[in-house]
């Protein structure tokens, strides 16, 4: 080898260090070629043994990357897969018509639906289905997103959220009450008809922008007749 | 007058011997009652310190990795240290069935107890006004008062000897003996370092040995041993750190070798104390460096010029050394987190081949140098001079001498270990694969090897069957 007879003072410095033994041997003197480095400084040669003091003395002063996770949250990516929300439609219906695409997708077996029929009496989503039971397992769940990749209405998507601890097995079993997405100012709490002259096709092509003046006289009406009951009971 | 001509007087003048060597602290102002004032308050300094300095401590290594340290308990997590400490003593104390029960609770007693003596005789300051009294912001001093520290620390190996036989458990045991052996054999260097001290200062007192230091030595600059004993100061800083039993030097906790070494089968309060203990001995250590390196309680270079010394006096004194000894602290702390922990044989090397061979040969110089500073060699600016050059002679020619044998033995270890061009992968009947830069002689043809094959059936299947049979 050719090592043998051009000893480096940096073995580093080489591509084809010589063992260990060879370079214990080796007389120091500088490198007549083959070296790549640069040959260290006067006083880097001088304090090469201690430099390791240095090292620690200045990453003192270094900024620490400590994230004080639970006093200054961090934000995630926007993208990032946190907890799963089921959305609405802009009056205030669901858009999940229990059609179970998002259990069958799930490759940790996470998400349990159970759809139902919408009635005229009681309308959750436009359509013909609803789903009426809706739990993701919070302790299977890996948060893979194949689920939203099935979602044929784009009910199911992921928030940033990502705290999802718990003592008890139990609450981590998510109910369709806590992944609804929660109704904003202008909605309306399902359920409720239709908007008026829509079929469900209207609501996917965009043209349901909000609650209707009937669908709201329809809410009103409902909500009183609930809170006579309450008061005669 | 030129530089040349100054030198000799520089150094020929060196540090006028005290008139006597007793101490120059005067106690004739202080009762008894005094005395245990200073010793609660010298208590409560110790403790304080301990517990700021396990914090100190996490927080400084934390940096040094770039992470924070403890922050949750208190402002800066400053509080840590007491929360460790109620952990500690509720937890259960645990007492081993082989335990020797009388020494297994002496020991733990005998670490931190003593732990605080040394500190009796280390000034915190110099006279100040307490209730009435002037007395010395020191407990006691005495005219051996240095050799009082080496004793403590030597009756303080008790405790660890003892906690590792006492447990009835090898790993202790093993620990044990080790954190004696390293105690006793880097107090010999530790005790030669401060023989050189001894050489200077003419006085073992450590008020004595304070006073001395602060004599101008030029240009306004306090004469501190630091810069005429640096040798000294260096064997000391090295042995104060394998004394206290601190990385590198922690042999005897060594995680991977004594589970936790003499302290191993102890819990609770019991391992508290020799945590306490441990904790004291680093502060005793630089609180003894500081005193007869540093100057103790007098106040730096630039600041000793304020108003004649004026920062010196009082209560001042006590903000000076502890400044001083908590950047020993820093430095026992910088150790940690720079340097891994060294290997026994290479800690025992150290002390007894490199430090204490050294130190002996640093104290004849420092010997022949006072002796000629004193006028022994004769009058005569010039006789120091003449003492230090030939002492230089005598040094180079070492190193030559030294040289000289190591490049012999450095050629005998080449020569020894020397790769040959080729070997032979079953010279010593087993394959060995060749050395990087080594070439193989080639095996014979596997044909040529093989006997050849003159067997006859009826043979092997005799054989079989008797094997068989």
């Amino acid at each position: 080898m050719a090592d043998q007879t051009d000893p480096t003072v940096e073995p580093t410095g080489d591509a084809q260090a010589p063992s260990v033994r060879e370079r214990a041997a080796a007389p120091a003197r500088p490198a007549d070629s083959g070296s790549q480095k640069p040959e260290p400084g006067f006083l880097s040669q001088l304090f090469a043994p201690v430099a390791g003091f240095g090292v620690t003395f200045a990453t003192m002063f270094r900024k620490v990357p400590t994230q004080e996770y639970p006093e200054v949250k961090f934000p995630t990516a926007k993208r990032f897969h946190g907890r799963h929300q089921l959305n609405r439609h802009p009056d205030g219906l669901e858009k999940c018509v229990g059609c179970e695409l998002c259990a069958w997708a799930c490759p940790a077996d996470a998400i349990y639906v159970e759809g139902a029929d919408n009635t005229p009496e009681a309308r959750f989503s436009p359509g013909e289905r609803y789903g009426r039971v809706y739990q993701i397992n919070y302790l299977r769940c890996i948060f893979c997103g194949l689920c939203i990749e099935a979602c044929p209405t784009r009910a199911l998507t992921m928030t940033n959220e990502y705290e999802l601890t718990d003592p008890s097995r139990q609450a981590l079993i998510y109910e369709k009450h806590q992944l609804l997405a929660p109704l904003r100012p202008d909605m309306l709490a399902p359920p409720f008809p239709m908007a008026e002259g829509m079929e469900e096709r209207d609501y996917y092509r965009g043209q349901v922008t909000g609650p209707t003046q009937v669908q709201k006289d329809h809410v009103a009406e409902r909500d009183a007749a609930a809170a006579r009951e309450e008061v005669s009971r | 007058m030129s530089l040349l001509t100054a030198y000799p007087d520089l150094i020929s003048a060196g540090l006028a011997l005290p008139a006597t060597d007793g101490p120059v602290a005067d106690f004739s102002d202080t009762p008894v009652w005094l005395s245990l004032v200073k010793a609660a308050f010298l208590f409560v300094y110790v403790v304080l310190s301990v517990v700021v300095v396990i914090w100190f401590e996490r927080r400084v290594i934390g940096r040094m990795q770039q992470r924070p340290g403890p922050n949750r308990f208190g402002p800066l997590g400053i509080l840590q240290t007491l929360a460790d400490g109620i952990k500690l003593f509720l937890k259960e104390d645990v007492t081993p069935k082989n335990a020797d029960k009388l020494m297994f609770i002496a020991a733990p007693l005998i670490v931190a107890s003593l732990a605080f003596v040394s500190f009796a005789i280390i000034p915190l300051g110099g006279e100040v006004s307490m209730f009435g009294h002037t007395t010395p912001l020191q407990l006691t001093d005495t005219p051996v008062a240095v050799l009082l520290v080496l004793a403590v620390a030597g009756v303080g190996a008790y405790g660890f000897v003892l906690a590792g036989w006492s447990s009835g458990s090898t790993y202790p045991l093993l620990g044990g003996l080790r954190s004696t052996a390293q105690v006793i054999s880097y107090e010999i260097a530790m005790g030669l370092s401060l023989v050189a001290v001894f050489l200077y200062s003419g006085s073992m007192s450590t008020s004595q040995i304070v006073e001395l230091q602060s004599q101008e030595w030029f240009l306004g600059i306090p004469g501190w041993y630091v810069v005429p004993l640096f040798f000294s100061f260096v064997v000391y800083v090295i042995t104060m750190v394998g004394e206290t039993n601190r990385l590198p030097f922690d042999l005897a906790e060594g995680e991977g070798e004594l589970g936790g070494g003499f302290h191993t089968e102890y819990s609770s309060m019991k391992f508290g104390m020799f945590f306490l203990g441990e904790y004291i001995n680093m502060f005793t250590v630089s609180a003894l460096a500081t005193t007869l390196f540093l100057g103790g309680f007098h106040a730096p270079w630039p600041l000793n010029l304020i108003n004649d010394d004026m920062l010196s006096e009082g209560w001042w004194g006590l903000l000076w050394f502890t400044l001083k000894m908590w950047s020993f602290i820093f430095l026992f702390v910088w150790l940690r987190g720079s340097l891994p922990r060294v290997r026994y044989d290479q800690f025992m090397k150290l002390g007894w081949k490199i430090l204490i061979p050294l130190s002996l040969v640093w104290v004849i110089a420092v010997m022949l140098i006072r002796a000629a500073q004193e006028g022994y060699f004769g009058e005569g600016r010039w006789v120091t001079v003449a003492t230090l050059a030939l002492i230089g002679l005598f040094v180079i020619a070492g190193i030559f001498v030294w040289d000289r044998y190591a490049q012999r033995r450095a050629v005998a270890r080449e020569e020894r270990m020397a790769v040959p061009a080729e070997v032979d992968p079953f010279a010593g009947g087993y394959p060995v694969p060749p050395l990087p830069g080594q070439k193989l002689v080639e095996p014979r043809r596997a044909v040529e090897a093989a006997a050849p094959v003159a067997v006859s059936t009826s043979t092997t299947t005799h054989d079989t069957e008797e094997r068989r049979g």
